[in-house]
């Protein structure tokens, strides 16, 4: 009996200690893994001679990247990516992300490109390289058309509705703390709050105010943007300096030819309304 | 009801991408389960076998894919894996793959206990008239091990087809992928939309999953009449 437990011990002690190998293994490995992968990226000329570009799109985020009831993705990310491939001249294919795997997947190489409404921010400089940006967003503020909120002024002392963990939230804790907040925890609960007159406006991503008050006509977006100017932009894996670079032009060839402002007619206007103008959005 | 979000349904190509999705759900499993089970039923022989480095070699990687939960295995397989080694395979391809060696782990763990649990004059009799080790598992152990195995890798089976819901994770457009898309798209037009897609997933892996358990029921079911007359 007591032989019996001491080989089911040693047998334990046994897997515990190879799976501790085979994880350190990989811990080690991925520290060093900035050097050797990045000798596996794909450059503009691997990409053309491959035929195709893999870019990762969002297929649940209307109106930026989703499926329509055809079953086509489509968007104003996707209108982009169809572009960039058609500008280099092969086919793309569609790897569709979630938010929380579009680095991952740009540092497997599974994807060349990412165009899921990517917003840059300094942690993520660290970790993939940005081109030049193709949108802007910044916090807005909604409020009632009977008595509109256009300036900040209007809002010291008063109750102000935002979602918890917002950039929104964010920017009237540290540079408006005279603004009384009230804050909830998803976008149903604040837009329920602002309807039933518990705040005087409410204050979120100027794009998703854009799209809401399109079917809430007696709200207008009285502050378009207000606090700092975050960019959407292009990312390509660190170190890949020939697709980041390629990118860059194509951006700003792009510009130049009005691209954007089509593409925000076609894409953005039917889902942000007629308050909107495209230079709110796109990057001039 | 003009609006009304079982409609969602029956918009544009919605009812036949979901079908599609399912398709990809059910592909994956399929294939998984076949490779999985010829593997886990190999790898269960080999474990009740007297070589002590085998059995232990086996028995790590049964309690690696037992204990690792499949998101980190897919996650290892899909994110990791290709930036340390330099394979890089299609999400598909790396889901089948996940699937199957995890099946074939459950698997081994399944045959093996159903072949240890043949009454052991069973075995001696074998060996009595002179069997050697591979006719007694073809005649003696094999046959009577499969129908105390059976609902056991039934259950398994409906198992892994659930959880290929996790599929998502990896970019793999499965029927849940494939409905989140029909939701987000139609949030605006049909708040109640959610309630619908979601319904008839549910009824998809109903469909598939339910007549499974009731065999893996009905099996065990006789067998007990049969062992207890």
């Amino acid at each position: 009996m007591k032989k019996y437990s001491l080989k089911k011990l040693m047998l334990f002690l046994g897997i515990a200690a190879s799976l501790t190998l085979v994880l350190s293994a990989c811990g080690s490995k991925s520290s060093q893994s900035s050097t050797s992968s990045s000798n596996r990226t794909s450059t503009v000329q691997q990409i053309k001679k491959r035929g195709t570009i893999r870019i990762a799109v969002f297929g649940d985020l209307p109106p930026y990247g989703w499926v329509n009831k055809q079953g086509q993705r489509v968007g104003y990310d996707l209108t982009l990516a169809r572009q960039i491939a058609k500008d280099l001249k092969v086919k793309p294919k569609f790897i569709q992300v979630n938010a929380n795997n579009r680095v991952d997947a740009l540092n497997s190489n599974k994807v060349d490109l990412v165009l899921a409404n990517f917003t840059v921010t300094p942690e993520r400089k660290q970790v993939v390289d940005f081109a030049s940006p193709y949108m802007k967003v910044s916090v807005g503020v909604v409020s009632p058309k009977t008595n509109p909120i256009t300036n900040v002024s209007q809002l010291q002392g008063k109750n102000l509705i935002v979602t918890k963990g917002t950039t929104a939230e964010n920017y009237f804790t540290s540079k408006q703390p005279n603004v009384k907040l009230l804050k909830f925890d998803s976008k149903t609960q604040q837009f329920n709050a602002l309807k039933n007159n518990r705040g005087v406006a409410l204050a979120d991503d100027n794009s998703y105010l854009y799209a809401w008050v399109k079917n809430q006509p007696t709200f207008t977006v009285g502050i378009k943007s207000i606090g700092p100017k975050q960019y959407i932009a292009p990312a390509v894996k660190k170190g890949n300096q020939s697709l980041l670079n390629w990118t860059n032009k194509e951006i700003k060839s792009l510009n130049g030819q009005g691209f954007f402002e089509k593409d925000y007619n076609s894409q953005l206007k039917p889902f942000f309304g007629k308050e909107v103008k495209p230079g709110d959005i796109i990057i001039k | 009801m003009a609006h009304s979000g079982i409609n969602v349904l029956f918009e544009g190509r919605n009812l036949v991408r979901l079908f599609g999705g399912l398709g990809t759900t059910i592909e994956i499993a399929a294939v998984a389960l076949v490779l999985g089970l010829i593997l886990g039923i190999v790898l269960g022989v080999l474990r009740t076998f007297p070589n002590r480095l085998l059995r232990l070699l086996l028995r790590l990687y049964l309690e690696f894919f037992r204990i690792v939960p499949t998101v980190v295995l897919l996650f290892l397989f899909y994110y990791i894996l290709p930036r340390q080694l330099g394979v890089n395979m299609p999400a598909n391809e790396v889901a089948t793959l996940v699937f199957a060696l995890w099946t074939a782990a459950e698997m081994s763990d399944i045959v093996r206990g159903a072949l240890i649990s043949v009454p052991k004059h069973q075995r001696e009799s074998g060996l009595a008239i002179g069997l050697n080790r591979w006719q007694l598992y073809r005649y003696v152990l094999i046959p009577q091990a499969v129908s105390l195995e059976l609902p056991a890798t039934i259950n398994l089976v409906t198992r892994v087809i659930k959880t290929t819901s996790l599929l998502m994770l990896i970019s793999v457009m499965d029927v849940i992928n494939v409905g989140q898309q029909v939701v987000e798209a139609n949030n605006q037009k049909y708040p109640t939309g959610v309630f619908w897609v979601y319904g008839i997933i549910f009824i998809m892996y109903f469909v598939i999953d339910y007549p499974l358990s009731w065999w893996a029921k009905r099996m065990d079911k006789k067998r007990l009449e049969r062992a207890n007359g």
